[in-house]
């Protein structure tokens, strides 16, 4: 049995500044990420959580690895539903690389160990393409998609 | 990677029944996606080819295995140019009428 994990690659016509803008700053997280924004000094080492907007932490962990424009590991674990917390951490690679006119991003987010994980299979695998096509949207035209900026209960 | 080969991608029957079983169980490996194909296995990896060629299929080394995993961007993408003016009209229209609803709206004379 292997580790759950999940994988999404998308293209993006943008510039690496943007797209690292786009990952790290707040303001910019809010018009994506269902109103949640990241809270993080973006240093190897420091804890990071995701916040939204009502103040409740939806996700938190450590930041393994930092290489700007290029890379970040997140060390991650669902704070706000228990059946998902329950499951632990679990470890989110970000992969920016230039591909012609766009940005390949790549998100891989893996369980720690191994056998069933819910977080992964329900709650990742749900959460991020919403997010990340409304990140591509926003990139590409400038308007995120309807639904993305509010949380999910709220 | 183009719209084309995803479109290509997905006009065949095998290859959306390929994309079924990942979406079912991701992360399959070539000998498990086998099972249940009624082809040889030559077969079903010439079409998971294809379907990693559309960015459709991304696949993760583990050790000796290769992991096939579902990646939906490129239909996120064909949903997004077809449905999303849709959506967001409805959404808008849905504010508009809780802005009416609760006399709040600056459109009144």
């Amino acid at each position: 049995m292997s580790k759950a994990s999940f994988v999404y690659v998308n293209y993006i016509r943008t510039t690496p500044e943007k797209l690292w803008e786009a990952l790290t700053d707040p303001e910019f997280n809010r018009e994506y990420w269902m109103g949640a924004t990241l809270e993080t000094d973006w240093k190897k080492g420091s804890s990071w959580k995701l916040v939204f907007s009502d103040g409740r932490v939806a996700d938190a962990g450590e930041i393994l690895e930092i290489e700007p424009q290029k890379r970040i590991v997140l060390r991650w674990r669902n704070e706000f539903m228990p059946e998902f917390k329950a499951d632990g951490y679990t470890r989110c690679t970000l992969e920016m690389e230039r591909v012609d006119e766009m940005m390949k991003l790549t998100v891989l987010h893996e369980a720690e160990a191994e056998g069933p994980h819910k977080l992964i299979e329900e709650g990742v695998s749900r959460g991020w393409p919403r997010i990340l096509s409304s990140l591509k949207t926003l990139l590409e035209t400038g308007a995120a998609l309807p639904g993305r900026k509010t949380a999910p209960g709220s | 990677m183009s719209m084309d080969e995803v479109f290509k991608a997905l006009a065949d029957p095998t290859r959306r029944q390929l994309l079924d079983r990942l979406y079912a169980k991701n992360g399959q490996t070539l000998n498990a996606l086998c099972e249940e194909m009624e082809m040889t296995r030559q077969a079903v990896s010439k079409h998971l080819a294809i379907l990693e060629e559309a960015n459709l299929v991304i696949t993760l080394r583990r050790g000796r295995e290769k992991e096939h995993y579902l990646n939906a961007a490129p239909i996120a993408e064909i949903a997004e140019r077809w449905i999303g003016k849709f959506e967001r009209g409805r959404i808008e229209a849905l504010a508009d009428l809780k802005r009416r609803l609760e006399g709040t709206s600056d459109e009144q004379g």
